[in-house]
């Protein structure tokens, strides 16, 4: 594999100097559009603005590609043993399949591979800063933007370059979410947050307590089943436990065929119920809660082995903590049970540090933008987030568009300024709008998208845009 | 940027029978030619027509294309050549075939299709960015060229309306200039598309627009027996630029006994044609 360099660097030692707003000196880009994160949203925005004909400065803070995904960075949230949620034809990009002798649900490291592969084949490296950070991004005139970076490691001096436009592509599964409880800080036993649990050995042995019921919960829930001396999996209401397989398809494969053909949601949710209690039968039975909410209303989990194991009394599902205790956990039901760890499993945050929040419309700067299409920001025509969705299937298919929508929108900036200008109204107009059914209003779901409302959404900004 | 290719047809984001059903996967024939020296330039990736199979390319075309320079590769369809059978295979199979073999390729692969493989090339091209792609003598569907297929060879052609083979003579694929002995051998390997996919040859959806804006070649024969140069004109056409015309060789240009040429000129395109990184 050539390394980064071998590609030669960008070179933004570039001409004409210009002063930041406190008369710092700024490497004027000209129109080269700045790409924050070399995970996989940003390495579809370097592709696609550089199809589009654009300059591209992509910063990364790690020494390579893939973002969450490449388990060697710092903050990458995987586990020895994540597998894909979303199946492959969801999740790969539109213009770049996996290979088709994949299983469905491909491991971490081929997800990596893959990133890696898109990263050669396109000859993206040589657009991207290795080990850079970006440590502000500020307003300059005319709608352009000064990117202060710095090297990882702080060392070296600061330096500022002024560009076109920028793409935020950061990422939002590695600040951790961690929920209050009261008593926590005088808990004698080990507490962690699961972007800290990397390989079941963490668990062995051991009486383990794991907080939350997304996918990274049940996972986890699952391994300290088998590796743990006991395993309480703690959740604050019922979820519908999907299985990876539903008549020997994916689960997501066999959902997309009735959406493929245009079966109303009342239908799909009254067939995934009847299909859950043929499949999964009564949850309740098991102990675990039952669900207050329809499927396709939170986030789907998609587990065959949780169910399995709670069956197995392996996993013992209990409800939410109340309170810690020095030596015990109290829930809700009065129960006290000892675990000697606790793995909260609670989510992320996004958190955008080098950018004031209010830019983003993030008033109360709590990590919630208001953009439209989860990409655009109001009164900053030249400023987009990608890959801030929580969709009900991959991501990588709605980066991609996203990235294509922005690079058409600053290429009609110059040669259809007035379609540019409608598209900033409907910016304004439309910032916060959900694409999901109603769904709980929770953190969790805050950035939460159905995949085919979304899209659509985004199919209709492409042709609005261009007038077609 | 311009977007070439079929022009009225929209971009489309929601893929569901792409994502329900995704094709399956299939044992594939690829052969190759490598240059001894590694020189930058894009690989090449060679789509056979229907009967047709890897070996077409691999007879002249690749090591010629190695020789000069560029990695060669050709695949076989799926039920052609080496690769596994698919009676049942549609046009979105072949394409999703060769999006896969190009995809594989360690950089953006240029596509080069021939006949009917050059309407996979164009279904293909609206699910990978090619470099740039080359349509040689290209069946683009259509009952047009039905009826020209129709009014050189009834027999051979006729059947494939009820899920016969299509059969194409040796005097339609090659010119007088082949030693009859060549054309024998070489018409002795071909072997047929499946029905469905001969079906959507005639009524099948016209591919969507080609992602990436690549530039596009179209070439052949004025004295082709399958693709009326007329048909030439109207695809050029349709991707903004006028026909390479190869006078005196039959359909089968990369077997005929002029091949040298036609991949020649392919080649010579291809160095000269500014890549997207120039234009930038
Ligand atoms: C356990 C787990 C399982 C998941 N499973 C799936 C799944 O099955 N399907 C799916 O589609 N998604 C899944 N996801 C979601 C996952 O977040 C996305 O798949 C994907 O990694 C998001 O890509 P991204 O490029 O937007 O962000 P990231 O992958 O987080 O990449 C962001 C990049 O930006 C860099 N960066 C951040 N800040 C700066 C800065 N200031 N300066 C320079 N560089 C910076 C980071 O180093 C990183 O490389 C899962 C997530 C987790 C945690």
């Amino acid at each position: 594999m050539p390394t980064p360099t071998a590609h030669g660097r960008p070179d933004p030692e570039t001409t004409t100097l210009a002063r930041s707003r406190d008369g710092r000196p700024v490497a004027d880009r000209g129109d080269t559009v700045c790409v924050i994160g070399a995970g996989a949203s940003g390495l579809t925005a370097v592709k696609n603005l550089a199809e589009h004909g654009f300059g591209v400065d992509c910063y990364e803070r790690e020494t390579g590609v893939g973002g969450a995904w490449n388990w060697r960075h710092d903050r990458s949230p995987v586990y020895a043993s994540t597998h894909l949620v979303s199946s492959r034809p969801f999740t790969q990009f539109p213009d770049f399949p996996m290979p088709d002798d994949w299983p469905d649900f491909p491991h971490h490291s081929q997800l990596l591979a893959y990133f890696e592969r898109y990263a050669d084949h396109f000859d993206l490296r040589r657009y991207v800063w290795f080990g850079t950070e970006v440590v502000r991004v500020e307003p300059a005139e005319d709608d352009r933007w000064d990117v202060t970076t710095r090297s990882t490691g702080g060392y070296g001096p600061e330096r500022t370059s002024r560009y076109a436009a920028v793409l935020i592509a950061n990422g939002h599964n590695w600040s951790p979410k961690l929920p209050r409880y009261e008593g926590l800080e005088q808990f004698r036993g080990e507490v962690m947050h699961a972007s800290s649990y990397k390989d079941p050995a963490q668990l062995r042995g051991k009486r383990v307590l794991v907080v939350g019921a997304g996918n990274t919960g049940c996972d986890i829930a699952v391994e300290a089943a088998q590796q743990a001396s006991r395993c309480w999996h703690s959740t604050r209401r019922g979820y519908w436990y999907a299985p990876k397989y539903v008549f020997g398809r994916p689960v997501d494969q066999v959902n997309d065929t009735l959406l493929a053909l245009r079966v109303p949601l009342r239908v799909r949710q009254w067939f995934y119920h009847r299909t859950l209690r043929l499949t999964v039968g009564d949850l309740a039975r098991f102990g675990l809660p039952k669900p207050d909410h329809r499927v396709y209303e939170t986030h789907p989990i998609a587990n065959s082995q949780l169910v399995y194991h709670v069956g197995h009394g392996t996993i013992s599902p209990v409800p939410d903590v109340a309170r810690f205790h020095p030596h015990s956990v109290e829930l809700t039901d009065g129960r006290q049970i000892d675990p000697e760890l606790v793995v909260f499993a609670t989510g992320y945050l996004p958190r955008f540090e080098f950018l004031d929040a209010k830019i983003l419309g993030d008033d109360e700067g709590v990590g919630r933008p208001r953009l439209w299409l989860n990409a655009f920001v109001p009164d900053h025509p030249t400023l987009a987030v990608a890959g801030l969705v929580q969709p009900d299937s991959g991501l990588f298919t709605l980066s991609h568009w996203q990235a294509v929508l922005f690079a058409r929108l600053l290429r009609l900036r110059t040669t259809r300024p007035e379609r540019a200008a409608a598209f900033a109204a409907r910016v304004r107009s439309g910032a916060g709008e959900r694409y999901s059914g109603p769904v709980k209003d929770s953190s969790r779901h805050w950035f939460e998208v159905g995949h085919a409302d979304y899209l659509r959404a985004l199919e209709r900004a492409l042709r609005d845009l261009e007038g077609k | 940027m311009s977007q070439h290719g079929a022009a009225g047809q929209r971009v489309r984001l929601v893929r569901d029978w792409e994502w329900a059903r995704p094709v399956r996967p299939v044992r594939r024939e690829v052969l190759s030619a490598t240059p001894e020296l590694e020189e930058g330039r894009p690989p090449l990736l060679f789509v056979p027509g229907f009967g047709h199979g890897a070996w077409a390319y691999a007879e002249h075309w690749l090591g010629h294309a190695a020789a000069r320079g560029f990695g060669a590769h050709a695949v076989s369809l799926r039920g052609h050549g080496g690769s596994g059978p698919a009676p049942e295979a549609t046009l979105r199979a072949y394409a999703h075939d060769v999006v896969q073999v190009a995809a594989g390729l360690p950089r953006r692969a240029v596509l080069v299709g021939h006949g009917a493989g050059a309407l996979v090339v164009a279904h293909a091209l609206a699910r990978y960015p090619a470099r740039a792609a080359v349509l040689v003598a290209p069946v683009l569907g259509g009952w047009a060229t039905f009826g020209a297929a129709v009014r050189r060879n009834p027999l051979g052609t006729l059947p494939a309306l009820f899920g016969g083979g299509l059969r194409l003579s040796r005097r339609q694929l090659f010119s007088r200039e082949l030693p009859d002995a060549d054309a024998r051998r070489y018409a002795a390997r071909l072997g047929r598309a499946a029905r469905r996919a001969q079906w959507q040859l005639l009524a099948g959806a016209d591919p969507e627009p080609a992602v990436g804006g690549p530039p596009v070649l179209v070439l052949g024969s004025p004295d082709d027996r399958v693709v009326p140069a007329s048909v030439l004109t109207r695809a050029a056409r349709r991707y903004g630029s006028a026909p390479l015309l190869f006078p005196g060789m039959g359909h089968d240009l990369m077997l005929d006994a002029r091949w040298r040429e036609p991949i020649d000129a392919i080649l010579d395109w291809l160095v000269k044609e500014p890549t997207r990184d120039d234009r930038s």
